[in-house]
């Protein structure tokens, strides 16, 4: 595989006093790299979702990047609930989030779909009562 | 370090090898490495910060001194909004000017006239959307070489225009150097500087190849000599003849600029921590609402400079009570705008290129290498960012190992293992 470096952190949920600690972290080891700042945007965008929707939406679970010389891999992997409908969770303006989440700013239903758009690879994978996992890779 | 002018230094003989300054610089560019801080020049961009955190006085800036003025037959001091928060608010405009005049010369200009061409300038610039959302303002060098340093991509923002100092120079120049019949090199221009980051953007400017402005004086330095001619004043009668205006005096504080362009949408944000935040939000592509974005390195605005002398919330009040109280003529029309700008005398000539900063190495499989070296140091560094070893984080300490600007035992904890272990 030659030259990768992995990035992990733990997500909890409702632990809104560490959530954008990944992707702000991804983003500085990013820039130290010397990725090109369109991908590095891009990614930061992908990794700041998919930590959000773990803080809001899952019961915590795991971030893991892992930076290529020719790519960068995103995945996020919780631990449940899991998304019933993953099509509807795809379409823009869909949330399920709470009132008391709304106030906070968060649930504009426009998180996966960003993803989606901001990744060159995107795949999502969902069992309700086991866990939700995204992988999404972007192309350096 | 380096091939880089700055204004800020550091005296060698003050320093303490105390870890303040590390702290707080918000690109992590100081180290102390044997008692003694040092500067990355390549990474500075002259904010100030370690001025006003370090208790031994040991970083300063360079600036000119009331000598430097002499070598010019015609000297002119240019005055910002913030001289006038350092002082009594019972002193005119007038006789401020007139105290300044009185350090060795000829002419006194307020800025503020210049700072409304520029706050006209800038409405013009969002009006027409003629720079990408947020439209950043250009006053505040230190946030300039942020952006070139840590926000390449909001470059383009930037409203490309010079900030009031280099207008004020360039059209009262231009104008003296024709009424007079002086040569160019006979007029002095000289900026009375809140800051270390103008200091800098008079010698080695962004965005124009050369300043007219040729020296910066610091508002601290000539304080008291000030405050001895404000006393000789005071029998005096009001000094007529100077032009201000309170909307433009309100520049000295952060919110001056967006209420003088009036905008609806604006995000004014003072200190450079806090900037930065606002910055790895645009990045996430949020604030999609705001028009503009008036950003200042020190806190409270100007008034917060490394190199004045008066608490910034007594000036920021003063600033506010003058620019409420003093009337301000018209902001220009859109078309003496497009005329002003037409003349290609205040528009940026030259294109900020980002600064890319290489931590490691060019070639990205190296640098991934030693990215992943240092994410293995790092996993068995205390992560507690002390700052003993002289590194700003541990994280900054681990890449400082990985490129071989320090060693694993210069941190205490690692030191004190082995210790330990050779003990055993
Ligand atoms: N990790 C997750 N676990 C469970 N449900 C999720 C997860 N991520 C997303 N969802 C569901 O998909 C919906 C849409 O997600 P998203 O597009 O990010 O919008 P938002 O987070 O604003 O609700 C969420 O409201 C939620 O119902
Ligand atoms: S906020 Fe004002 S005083 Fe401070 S660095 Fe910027 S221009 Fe200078
Ligand atoms: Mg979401």
């Amino acid at each position: 595989m030659g030259e990768m470096v992995k990035l992990e952190y733990r997500v909890s949920s409702e632990d809104f006093e560490r959530a954008g600690d990944a992707s702000s972290n991804t983003k500085k080891v990013l820039k130290k790299i010397g990725i090109p700042s369109d991908v590095i945007r891009r990614a930061a965008i992908v990794t700041y979702e998919a930590e959000m929707n773990l803080v809001i939406h899952s019961m915590g679970g795991e971030i893991v990047v892992e930076i290529f010389p020719d790519r960068i891999i995103v995945t996020a992997k919780d631990f449940g609930p899991g998304i019933p409908d993953v099509d509807k969770a795809m379409q823009e303006g869909y949330s399920t989030a709470p009132d008391r989440i709304r106030e906070m700013g968060f649930g504009a239903g426009m998180g996966l779909p960003n993803m989606k758009k901001c990744s060159d690879d995107f795949s999502i994978e969902s069992e309700v009562g086991v866990g939700t996992e995204v992988v999404m890779t972007l192309y350096i | 370090m380096g091939n880089y002018f700055h204004s800020v230094i550091l005296k060698e003989e003050s320093c303490n090898g105390c870890t303040h300054c590390i702290k707080r610089c918000p690109t992590e560019a100081i180290r102390v490495r044997n008692r003694k801080a040092s500067i990355f020049g390549e990474r500075c961009i002259d904010c100030g910060e370690c001025i006003s955190v370090c208790p031994y006085h040991a970083q300063k800036a360079v600036t000119d001194d009331l000598e430097d003025i002499k070598k010019y037959k015609y000297k002119i001091a240019l005055v910002p909004p913030v001289v006038h928060g350092q002082l009594d608010t019972g002193y005119s405009i007038g006789k401020v000017l007139k105290a300044v005049e009185m350090l060795g010369f000829d002419r006194a200009y307020d800025i503020s006239p210049y700072c409304d061409v520029v706050s006209a300038i800038i409405k013009y610039y969002i009006d027409n959307n003629l720079v990408p959302k947020p439209a950043v303002s250009s006053d505040c060098p230190a946030i300039v070489r942020l952006i070139q340093l840590r926000y390449p991509d909001f470059l383009p923002n930037i409203i490309p225009i010079d900030s009031p100092m280099e207008v004020a120079a360039r059209l009262i120049k231009t104008r003296v150097v024709k009424e007079k019949n002086f040569r160019p090199g006979d007029v002095g221009m000289f900026f009375l500087t809140p800051c270390p980051a103008k200091v800098t953007s008079i010698r080695v400017p962004l965005g124009i190849g050369i300043s007219y402005t040729d020296g910066a004086v610091s508002v601290r330095k000539v304080f008291a000599s000030l405050c001895r001619n404000l006393k000789e004043l005071q029998n005096v009668e009001d000094v007529e003849g100077y032009e201000y205006s309170g909307r433009g005096i309100g520049w000295g504080r952060v919110g001056g600029q967006s209420y003088s362009i009036d905008s609806k949408h604006y995000l004014a944000v003072d200190g450079i921590e806090n900037v930065i935040k606002i910055f790895d939000e645009l990045e996430l592509g949020k604030l999609e609402d705001v028009d503009f974005l008036e950003a200042y390195g020190c806190l409270g605005g100007c008034v917060g400079g490394p190199l004045l002398v008066e608490n910034s919330f007594i000036a920021k009040r003063r600033i506010r009570y003058l620019s409420e109280n003093i009337a301000s003529p018209p902001l220009m029309s859109e078309e003496k705008v497009k005329e002003m700008l037409d003349t290609g005398i205040l528009k940026w000539t030259e294109e900020i290129k980002p600064k890319k900063l290489i931590s490691f190495d060019h070639d990205i499989k190296e640098a991934i290498k030693k990215m992943e070296k240092t994410e293995e140091i790092l996993k068995d560094l205390p992560n507690i960012d002390c700052g003993s070893c002289g590194a700003p984080t541990c994280r900054a300490m681990a890449e400082d190992i990985v490129n071989g600007r320090a060693r694993l035992e210069d941190c205490i904890f690692k030191l004190r293992e082995r210790v330990k272990k050779i003990e055993k």
